[in-house]
């Protein structure tokens, strides 16, 4: 594991001493999420959200997902990761990178990302990351902005995240996967830097995993009502 | 007294002072760069100008007179002055790491060359985004000799597309999302209202084949959001320019936009378009012309009645338009046209002209689409559809076969024709009225500057891009991955521009001419932009009479700050005139 992880920050530096100094940096903030999320007996907040700085050669991205539950006070998911993305096609960028998780109930866990994101045919925008570690995971996510207006967004999304191996600690089985599909309808409030929504977000755990969550005495299937605000700067 | 009434003021009193300072063969004129507000009506930010407004002065110099202008920095960044369309020593071309260093903040730097030419041009900063900040200003060059056409009174007509975002930020936007500044995007109304009109199966296919491309057809301007200003005003502030009733009124159009071409008309009168890029043409009355980005116009309008004409600029795209007046008194404003509808690109527009076209009835064998000049197109029967002298070279089939055999008559699109966009292009212009719209095939030299001659050597330019990425770059490579252009000192080299974008290119070579070919050999205009249409090949010809190194590139700000953009460099030249190019090396 540590040898692949070394690689991991090999690579990049090799490519970063590639790109040319004379290169213009740009930077940026999106979030494609920042919400608040109000279920059937639960109540969250949750964000996902990216930090970019670099060139047309070589992005640094962080990387923010998390989820807070309200009642509990405490951070239910918390993955930061730190990725590298490179342009491999027209399209797509190769990722390299580390995720980290640090929920407050643990347990913690380190991964290392390797994966594929870009804008697929029919402007699908596509992230597929694996995770490599003693607890492997693939995660595929796509996401679509259908113009009801050229401000009114309806942006449908479907996030499939498959374990690949027993992670009882962390209530994930085997093949057992979490499949989260959203709607969210926002309008372009100013410019396209905030843009508030309201949406649905169900989250369903499938498989073995779905056993361990309800073992939790927590629910597998869960749909919320969210209201948010898209950030882009 | 209205804010703008007073800045035009200063920026006249700067202009007098200016012109008071220049004596007959050796005038002096001194600039300062400035932080100035820009003040369009409906915004109000930050920018840059010269001599403490935007845009600058009007600098009024004469052929053949020796100027020396003192440019001062007041700004807390470097800065620079390029002298667009000035034929002028490389060191004085005022382009960082490519004709000197740049002006560094609280500096003077003088310029000091000879002015060889006459005409309409004008100057702006070279550096980062300071021009679409507003840094620029007009050039007017009284000529030696007489003029061949009359006039009674002129105007400088300098049109911009000031943006409430700084340049910086418009880059770091397009860079993080290419569309973010297209707000003409197709949404599900649209879709709603071509399944009614098309059918629901034709409209689907429609989007399929463009999100195929993951391209859109409404990607015309790849910057909207923009207020249009004719000298610095908008609709609003009404830029007026008087005359008396039949008096005959030069009006010298430059486009100093960042990024937005601009049809224009004055409803009610034709124009003759007498100059184009400050070589005079032999006169073409038209109602519309296109402007692309970086080039000049000159044209004469003969007002006859009494009363306000209104100059009207729609972009390209048609997301914003300017209207300023001519009127016989102040005060007075024309009525402000409706903008028309938006343009759409076609699959002509991205290199696939002709799918699904009926290839049926008609032989146009031989149509190898090399010919600027029209001659292998001769005695063929187009149907009327005034197909002549297609220059435009978009005829790569999907399927790799020819073009033989091809049906253009009765081709809806093929009415508004014009070699200089792709056949079926959604971008081929049409004049407001019906009448007609000038289209470079009709721009003649009225003075060929050089002897016409066979090219040395021809140079292919592709003109290439990312859109998604927002990287655009000549035969793939961008800027910074390109080695310099090398050109010999005597040469006359053919370019060839292939445009394989759907984005339109204003391409422009600095310190020599570009000379356009439109098929008239001796006759071919004399330009310093030459606006390349999506799906379409253009060539120029230029004279390499210029020692020293050069910037060539496209004409849209965020094009050539992302790539679309060369060093050019002249090797050799006559003893004493070859160029002391510094040894260092130089990244621009």
């Amino acid at each position: 594991m540590r040898r692949t992880l070394s690689a991991m920050f090999v690579l990049p530096a090799i490519l970063f001493a590639n790109a040319a100094s004379s290169e213009e940096w740009f930077w940026g903030i999106q979030a494609e999420q920042l919400e608040w999320r109000s279920g059937e007996g639960s109540e969250a907040y949750a964000w996902d959200a990216d930090a970019f700085v670099g060139t047309d050669e070589l992005k640094f991205v962080l990387r923010s997902e998390a989820e807070y539950g309200t009642e509990e006070d405490s951070f239910e998911t918390l993955e930061n990761q730190f990725r590298l993305q490179v342009p491999v096609s027209n399209f797509f960028d190769a990722v390299v990178g580390v995720r980290y998780d640090s929920p407050d109930n643990g347990p913690y866990r380190t991964y290392g990302v390797l994966g594929l994101k870009g804008l697929a045919k029919q402007w699908f925008e596509v992230d597929a990351d694996l995770y490599l570690s003693e607890y492997p995971s693939a995660r595929f996510e796509i996401e679509y902005e259908g113009l009801i207006t050229n401000q009114i967004i309806f942006t449908p999304s479907i996030e499939l995240d498959l374990p690949l191996a027993d992670d009882e600690a962390t209530g994930r089985a085997a093949f057992g996967p979490k499949l989260e599909i959203g709607g969210r309808l926002s309008y372009d409030l100013l410019d396209r830097a905030i843009a508030p929504y309201v949406g649905v977000h169900w989250e369903r755990t499938l498989g073995e995993s779905g056993r361990l969550v309800r073992d939790e005495g927590e629910d597998d299937d869960v749909v919320s009502f969210v209201v948010g605000f898209r950030v882009m700067f | 007294m209205p804010s703008w009434l007073l800045r035009r003021a200063l920026v006249l009193g700067a202009g007098l002072a200016v012109a008071l300072t220049g004596a007959a063969n050796a005038g002096e004129y001194n600039l300062t760069v400035d932080r100035v507000t820009v003040d369009t009506g409906t915004f109000s930010r930050s920018g840059i100008g010269y001599n403490g407004a935007s845009p600058g002065p009007v600098l009024r110099f004469k052929e053949g007179e020796e100027v020396t202008i003192n440019v001062t920095n007041n700004l807390s960044e470097p800065t620079s002055i390029h002298w667009h369309g000035l034929i002028l020593p490389f060191d004085q071309d005022g382009v960082p790491g490519i004709s000197y260093d740049g002006i560094a903040p609280g500096d003077t730097f003088t310029y000091n060359f000879p002015i060889v030419q006459a005409g309409t041009y004008w100057f702006h900063s070279h550096s980062g985004f300071q021009e679409p900040d507003g840094a620029y200003g007009a050039i007017v060059i009284e000529p030696e000799k007489r003029e061949p056409f009359r006039y009674d009174r002129e105007y400088v007509v300098q049109l911009t597309d000031a943006h409430p975002h700084s340049g910086n930020r418009i880059m770091r936007n397009l860079k993080m999302m290419p569309d973010y500044y297209n707000r003409q995007q197709r949404t599900l109304f649209d879709f709603l209202k071509d399944s009614r009109e098309q059918g629901f199966d034709a409209a689907l296919a429609d989007r399929a084949a463009w999100g195929d491309m993951r391209m859109m057809p409404t990607d015309v301007e790849d910057l909207q959001g923009f207020t249009p200003l004719i000298n610095g005003r908008s609709t609003e502030q009404n830029w007026t320019g008087l005359f008396k009733p039949g008096e005959r009124v030069r009006l010298r159009f430059i486009n100093s936009s960042a990024m937005a071409y601009f049809d224009i008309r004055i409803p009610g009168l034709k124009m003759t378009v007498v100059q184009a890029d400050g070589n005079n043409v032999l006169p073409v009355p038209v109602d519309e012309f296109r402007i692309a980005v970086a080039e000049t116009y000159d044209v004469i309008v003969q007002p006859k009645d009494n009363r306000a004409y209104a100059i009207f600029a729609e972009s390209m795209a048609r997301t914003a338009s300017v209207r300023g007046t001519l009127a016989t008194a102040e005060g007075m404003a024309a009525e402000v046209p409706d903008q028309r509808m938006p343009p759409r690109l076609t699959m002509a527009d991205m290199g696939m002209a002709h799918e699904g076209m009926d290839h049926g009835s008609m032989d146009m064998g031989g149509m190898s689409h090399t010919m600027p000049d029209g001659s292998t197109m001769q005695g063929m029967n187009h149907g009327g559809a005034g197909m002549t002298g297609m220059a435009s070279g978009a005829h790569k089939m999907p399927d790799g076969s020819t073009m033989k055999g091809m049906d253009h008559s009765g081709h809806g699109s093929m009415a508004a024709s014009d070699p200089f966009y792709a056949p079926g292009s959604g971008l081929t212009p049409t004049a407001a009225n019906g009448g007609k719209f000038l289209s470079y095939k009709d721009l003649r030299a009225q003075k060929p500057l050089y002897e016409h001659r066979e090219a040395t050597r021809e140079i292919e330019m592709r003109l290439t891009g990312n859109m998604e990425r927002y990287i655009w770059s000549i035969n793939g490579v961008k800027f910074s991955d390109a080695e310099p252009v090398r050109l010999q000192y005597g040469e006359r080299v053919r370019f060839k521009f292939v445009n394989e974008t759907m984005m339109t290119h204003p391409m422009h070579l600095h310190g020599m001419w570009s000379i356009l070919d439109v098929g008239k050999g001796k006759w071919n205009p004399i330009k310093h932009v030459v606006s390349v249409a999506p799906g379409t090949t253009v060539f120029m010809e230029t004279e390499v009479d210029a020692p020293g190194q050069w910037a060539f590139h496209c004409h849209l700000s965020y094009h050539a700050d992302s790539g679309m953009f060369r060093k050019i460099v002249v090797e050799g030249g006559p003893d004493g005139k070859s160029a002391q190019v510094p040894s260092s090396k130089t990244e621009g």
